[in-house]
């Protein structure tokens, strides 16, 4: 996977889900929403931390050039590189470039959503280059070569016994479903591949500007071996990622690991400001790091839909969400997935492309009421709905026109009131014809697709009469 | 004596007349003075919600023609087609211009059934009888775009005979959302199957909720599957004598 869509059918895909996925996503996510809800409830002051940290993010929003340009000066006096990448395809050649310089032949890699979005392994592959996932999860996806369906728990798709079933294929061994020995399996298999990989990559949650530092957040200790083992780490992030200061650190930091897994602090929280700077000090020889566009400058120009940038990753939108639940990851076509995936990728990779995503919610707004940025998500779905649907400034209307002509009829009708009387009356008549004892249970197109699922109520619209005959009396 | 207008919001009109009727007859008994206001279709929210901006605005448009003759309350039995007028009409209307000062002024004094009998009329017993197990679904508009969390509860509390079993996940969408159940309907399936399966578990007879479309939905599965347990109305409910 990780190859950039062309066209995300989400109806499609929704189709014919497997039934193992929901059933296990509804597992890991219910444990992680009520770890969230714990936490949240220790914290008195966690409504005020939220609008903080969402003012910060607003504010970085507002004034990202100059955070970024603080952060490449900064990173820049520690010795360390920085590279401007306004493609995906630069910020593949990028790490390409630095890896053929240093000869790499084995790279190993944390977790980072910015080399999915970039579809940095493939690349690497091509070039001739392993690139090995370290993070247990993103291994046993890779494993099983797919992508992500969660933005945290990468293979929260699979249960232990699915998990089992892949490394015995693709390792040919015998592993048995017991998640501890299957981690000393992985355990063993990395170890092995830290000491010997030429590179680490890595992403970052934040990039703190006030001293150019990189800051991960994890818990298996992975991200640690990637980018101190070797002697060259490259890191690519999205130039969202992008935070003022030390401070302001604080106070996502409180928010997050809360959030993602339930955890007041993750395991591992490491800053990492360029290369070590003495033999004898941890780290590499050399540190890299790829600032990733791809289309973030212009999204940044729609002030509804820039708000996607105070995201902080922690997946708590869909933890929550009916939606992703019932569907998991792969619906929404992307390496990012659930609500936050559904206002991402349709901005990133634009409507004609992601037009069903916007839709993909019932707009029931528990996403908005767990994020810890405050990222007014069903806002931002209307909104995208309505660059979908009417077009606006940044795309032109992607709505299949038969669509659009029911949406401009029905709209005609109910704003001239006589004719929704009018058609209020001829209704139920015509309705009745499908109608058994008070209930529909199968309707001409379109209401088949309401009755395929549950039968419709009879049309009865008997209050406008009874009104007026007994207002008569 | 109170005034109101009576907002009966389109699926009411189609599907509801029975809950429609109770509402004005509750209301009166009450003191309500109630009006009803023939030129109203729908709120236009169907159309908000999936991005037909002009139209929703073309359709509130004739709302605001229907309910700006009268300066009475405007109740309706809808969560979410009181918070459709309450919060998006006026986005929908440049701030500054004559419409969109009508449009604020009308959604200040629209509100929801259950809200309006508790927060306005101060009322929480409406003399009801109801000898049955009740769970309640949470719908998401009533519940979070219009901060409703006590006030059906409240009526509920006060029902004669009314034992209240708690639902798991009451306040996670059933599927409907409108359009959705039609667009997806496979996902829409899935998530009312969840909430079926949740209120079978709750032991109740009764499912209660605040919404007309959530009704539907929850009504024709609990339907689908020969279910006895009765979807109702919140409206209906406190109807029961
Ligand atoms: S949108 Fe909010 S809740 Fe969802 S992942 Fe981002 S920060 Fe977390």
């Amino acid at each position: 996977m990780s190859e950039t869509p062309t066209y995300i059918g989400f109806e499609a895909y929704t189709g014919h889900i497997p039934p193992s996925i929901p059933s296990a996503v509804q597992q890991a996510t219910a444990r992680f929403a009520v770890g969230r809800a714990a936490r949240v409830s220790e914290l008195p002051q966690f409504e005020q931390l939220r609008q903080i940290a969402s003012d910060i993010r607003l504010h970085t929003i507002e004034n990202m050039d100059t955070y970024l340009l603080r952060f490449e000066e900064k990173v820049t006096a520690a010795g360390g590189h920085v590279h401007w990448a306004a493609t995906a395809e630069d910020a593949r050649q990028i790490v390409l470039q630095i890896a053929r310089e240093h000869n790499v032949k084995l790279a190993v890699k944390s977790k980072s959503m910015a080399t999915e979005e970039i579809g940095l392994n493939h690349a690497l592959e091509t070039a001739g280059i392993e690139a090995l996932e370290t993070d247990l999860g993103e291994y046993i996806i890779q494993l099983a070569g797919t992508g992500p369906s969660h933005i945290i728990v990468p293979a929260i798709h699979l249960k232990k016994e699915e998990i089992a079933a892949i490394f015995s294929e693709k390792l040919g061994i015998d592993a048995p479903a017991d998640p501890i020995e299957l981690t000393r399996i992985a355990r063993e298999i990395l170890r092995e591949k830290f000491l010997n990989a030429e590179m680490g990559v890595s992403g970052a949650n934040f990039l703190i500007a006030e001293t150019g530092t990189l800051v991960m957040v994890t818990n298996e200790g992975n991200g640690r071996m990637c980018t101190t083992m070797p002697d060259l780490h490259v890191a690519v992030v999205g130039i969202d990622k992008i935070i003022p200061d030390w401070e302001s650190l604080t106070v996502f930091l409180k928010l997050l690991a809360r959030s993602a897994t339930g955890q007041k602090l993750s395991t591992y929280t490491q800053f990492i400001t360029g290369p070590r700077r003495a033999e004898g000090e941890f780290g590499p020889k050399e540190f890299h790091i790829v600032l990733l566009d791809n289309g973030r400058s212009d999204v940044l120009k729609d002030p509804i839909g820039r708000e996607v940038f105070k995201c902080i990753r922690c997946g708590a939108c869909a933890n929550v969400c009916p939606v992703y639940k019932n569907v998991g990851g792969f619906a929404y076509g992307w390496f990012i997935s659930g609500p936050i995936g559904a206002i991402f990728a349709p901005q990133m990779l634009g409507t004609p492309t992601a037009r069903e995503l916007p839709y993909a919610s019932t707009l029931c707004g528990a996403c908005a009421d767990v994020c810890p940025v405050k990222i007014p998500i069903p806002t931002i779905l209307r909104h995208l709905r309505r660059r979908v649907a009417e077009g606006d400034q940044i795309a032109a209307s992607t709505m299949p026109a038969p669509i659009a002509a029911a949406a401009k009829l029905s709209a005609l009708a109910l704003a001239q009131n006589w004719i929704y009387r009018f058609g209020a009356r001829i209704l139920p008549p015509v309705m009745a014809l499908f109608t058994r004892d008070s209930w529909i249970s199968s309707a001409p197109y379109p209401l088949n697709r309401w009755t395929k699922s549950r039968p419709l109520l009879a049309f009865t619209a008997g209050f406008r009469s009874w009104w007026k005959n007994r207002n008569a009396k | 004596m109170p005034k109101a207008q009576l907002f009966i919001t389109c699926l009411g009109d189609q599907f509801y007349t029975k809950t429609l009727q109770n509402m004005t007859v509750l209301l009166e008994r009450l003191g309500v003075e109630l009006t009803f206001p023939h030129e109203q279709t729908c709120c236009g929210q169907p159309h908000f919600n999936n991005g037909f901006e002009s139209q929703a605005r073309e359709v509130a448009r004739n709302f605001l023609r229907a309910f700006g003759r009268s300066d009475a309350s405007i109740i309706g039995p809808s969560g979410s087609c009181v918070s459709m007028v309450k919060h998006h009409y006026p986005e929908l209307f440049p701030a500054g211009t004559p419409e969109h000062a009508l449009a604020a002024e009308i959604a200040s004094r629209t509100f929801e059934f259950t809200e309006y009998l508790v927060n306005v009329l101060k009322v929480t017993d409406v003399g009801a009888v109801y000898p049955h197990k009740v769970t309640y679904h949470a719908s998401c508009h009533y519940l979070r775009e219009l901060g409703l969390k006590t006030e059906a509860k409240t009526l509920l509390n006060a029902v004669k005979g009314l034992e209240f079993v708690p639902l798991n996940e009451e306040e996670t969408c059933c599927g409907f959302g409108g359009a959705f159940t039609v667009t997806y309907p496979e996902v829409s399936r899935s998530m009312m199957e969840n909430k079926l399966k949740n209120i079978l578990a709750s032991g109740a007879d009764t499912v209660v909720m605040c919404e007309p479309g959530c009704l539907m939905n929850v009504a024709g599965g609990l339907h689908k599957t020969g279910s006895n347990i009765r979807a109702m109305h919140i409206i209906d409910l406190l109807s029961s004598k």
